[in-house]
């Protein structure tokens, strides 16, 4: 897992409010013990009725077969903690996220596996999602560094918070090794507590 | 100058500034369950690692486990997969299991009732429901399993500070109206993202003259609202609840721990970044139509014309109309349970409405206690005999069809009235199962008449 500073790739417009964790993988695929093979599950009843036929869904439509960065509206992965989530989407190929907001705990663990959550008002999304219709080929290019997103030509800012722009940048998001180092501090800290 | 409970918590378990700007918190007490925890044990492995403070760390099997009798091994494999992951990680790490054939139940409901939940501590679970703990003057928080990882490898997590929220609550509640009622109102005005990036402070005569019971249910839906946590100031009501439980400090011990549990409530005066106020003395009995917790109404409201591309498709998913009745809606299923509603209280408030009446024919009710403790109470008072007498199906404890990991499932596009806590597409284990989110005694009327009730005429 290393530095993270640019993202692109194809498109995937799913252009709504509030797309909870039990859309992104339904509980029952969280009888597992390891993330290995949960990629297939992503958004999986929004993607097929109960007797496997697909739905229609912009995610199986051919056109948009191998994108890799989800549009949407506010409160992206809102729900349970399950980091199942951002997991599926990233092994189903999404490495990143452009909204209007996220959802915290989703945001949190997606940053914690290096997929990139970029905040952006609904105007601009909705900007992005019509042209990709036309230009489904299109790449969507998020630079952390710059914090832009540049689609067909045109660029767009995002907002990211300062902290996670650097985790990314620096390659630094998976923090275990930096609390492991502070163990001392931790020692310590854990003396003074009155419990 | 003058601090809320967040802002004095926070300080007490910092540890330190990471280099990304987060501040590394330590955690009191580390919640697990069968869920997101296995991989997490499996990373601390692989890195040749073991769980840093095991006396911190507190594991219950309730996400999977069935609510008929528990043989092992489960029916389902992947189920005893999990519970046996479980079982041998705590066994090996020496941390404390409640395990299905001791004291157990679900995780928010197990953890508080043996006293291991107090004010002024830091609790982390891989859980969102986790803010259910604020309930006790805890700062309580949902994690995902890298983060369950990190806190097992150090006892801490690196995460932002929040801002606040004051949400106060005055007025009366009226006869039938519940806690449930009161944070389904504050979420229907405030947004299930409205409190994205907010610690929810909820506050008021009508907070402070709750029970525990109903304050955990304030704060167990606070992440419904977006907000990641929600806590109360704890009171005489905190501390009554917590003494004399197994967790609970003793003799000398309690004076001290009392000292601290005092000094952290939020100081008066202290600022907020934000703060709302609502008045329930006129508010209804609360039922949701779609498939947010915030796309709610008074039970005798109406379904409003859908706006936005979301409501449409509540409006689609639920198979409702726009512009009719909620009251007297068919219904399907009842279930009475989770970590949001499945509490002695709640079980005594809905057997107060059934009792000595009957369910409607052709609808499956599920009662499931939170956990062994709650089921044994329920027991002695003889509320499962009211249940029962009623029609209703009296179960073990564990999460069941709050989100149907287990057998409990609602089947097609059954219609359920539940006191859990999301109303999501799929969540109760049918990608076509609908829900409708209620307060214990709406759910037991709406049994009742097999049709979605107001409860204020069996009070």
């Amino acid at each position: 897992m290393g530095p993270v500073k640019t993202v692109a790739g194809r498109g995937l417009p799913l252009i709504i409010d509030d797309i909870d964790t039990d859309r992104i993988v339904p509980a029952r695929f969280l009888r597992c013990v390891t993330f290995d093979g949960i990629g297939k599950f992503a958004f999986y009843d929004e993607r097929y009725y109960s007797d496997g036929t697909p739905k229609n869904f912009p995610m199986n439509e051919p056109v948009y077969e191998g994108a890799s960065v989800i549009l949407a509206g506010k409160n992206f992965g809102c729900g349970s903690s399950r980091e199942h989530a951002p997991q599926s989407l990233r092994r189903a190929g999404f490495n990143a996220v452009i909204a209007e907001s996220f959802a915290e705990i989703f945001f949190g663990n997606s940053l914690t596996i290096g997929l990139v959550c970029a905040t952006m008002p609904g105007s601009a999304i909705a900007e992005i999602s019509n042209g990709l219709k036309e230009n489904t080929e299109s790449e969507i290019i998020l630079s952390v560094d710059a914090c832009t997103v540049e689609f067909r030509g045109k660029k767009y800012p995002f907002r990211i918070p300062e902290t996670a722009r650097n985790a990314l940048i620096n390659g630094s998001y998976d923090l275990l090794a930096e609390l492991l180092r502070n163990n001392k501090k931790v020692t310590e800290a854990a003396k003074m507590l009155p419990y | 100058m003058p601090k809320t409970l967040y802002q004095k918590v926070w300080e007490k378990h910092s540890v330190a500034r990471l280099e990304n700007g987060q501040t590394q918190l330590f955690i009191g007490a580390h919640l697990l369950h069968e869920v997101t925890s296995p991989q997490a044990f499996a990373l601390l492995r692989e890195m040749g690692r073991n769980v840093a403070y095991p006396e911190r760390t507190f594991a219950v099997c309730d996400h999977i486990i069935p609510t008929g009798l528990i043989k092992r091994p489960l029916k389902d494999d992947l189920a005893e997969e999990m519970l046996c992951a479980l079982e041998n990680n705590t066994r090996k790490e020496n941390i404390t299991f409640f395990s299905p054939d001791k004291s157990y139940g679900v995780i928010h409901i197990v953890m508080p009732e043996h006293g291991i939940i107090r004010p002024g501590m830091t609790i982390a679970c891989g859980d969102s429901h986790t803010a259910t703990h604020g309930a006790f003057g805890a700062v309580a928080f949902g994690i995902g399993t890298s983060q369950v990882r990190d806190v097992l490898a150090t006892q801490t997590v690196g995460v932002s500070p929040l801002k606040t929220r004051r949400i106060l609550i005055n007025g009366n509640l009226s006869k039938g109206v519940a806690a449930k009622d009161v944070i389904l109102k504050v979420i229907s005005v405030l947004g299930v993202n409205g409190g994205i990036g907010y610690a929810y402070e909820f506050d008021g005569p009508v907070i402070r003259s709750m029970s525990m019971e109903e304050r955990m249910t304030i704060c167990n839906m606070a992440i419904e609202g977006g907000a990641r946590v929600g806590y109360i100031n704890p009171d005489e009501t905190t501390f009554a609840y917590l003494k004399g439980l197994p967790y609970s400090p003793q003799g000398d011990e309690w004076h001290k721990q009392l000292t601290y549990w005092k000094s952290i409530a939020t100081d008066s005066g202290a600022e907020f970044d934000d703060e709302v106020t609502f008045d329930v003395t006129e508010l209804k009995p609360i039922v949701t139509w779609g498939i947010t917790p915030a796309m709610a109404l008074p039970v005798d409201g109406k379904i409003p014309i859908p706006e936005s591309a979301l409501e449409k498709e509540a409006v689609e998913y639920m198979k409702v109309k726009p512009g009719a009745s909620v009251l007297g809606t068919k219904i399907d299923v009842v279930f009475i349970g989770s970590c949001t509603n499945g509490r002695i209280e709640d079980l005594r408030a809905a057997a107060a409405v059934v009792n000595g009446r009957r369910i409607a024919p052709n609808i499956r009710t599920l009662v499931v206690p939170g956990s062994v403790q709650v089921k044994n109470m329920a027991e002695k008072e003889g509320l499962d005999r009211v249940f029962k007498e009623a029609g209703f199906d009296w179960r073990e404890p564990g999460c069941s069809m709050c989100l149907a990991m287990n057998d409990d499932k609602l089947k097609g596009d059954e219609l359920s009235v539940s006191t859990s806590n999301r109303n999501f597409k799929g969540r109760q284990g049918s990608a076509t199962g609908r829900t409708a989110l209620a307060s214990p005694v709406t759910a037991a009327a709406s049994a009742l008449e097999g049709a979605i009730a107001d409860p204020r005429k069996y009070i």
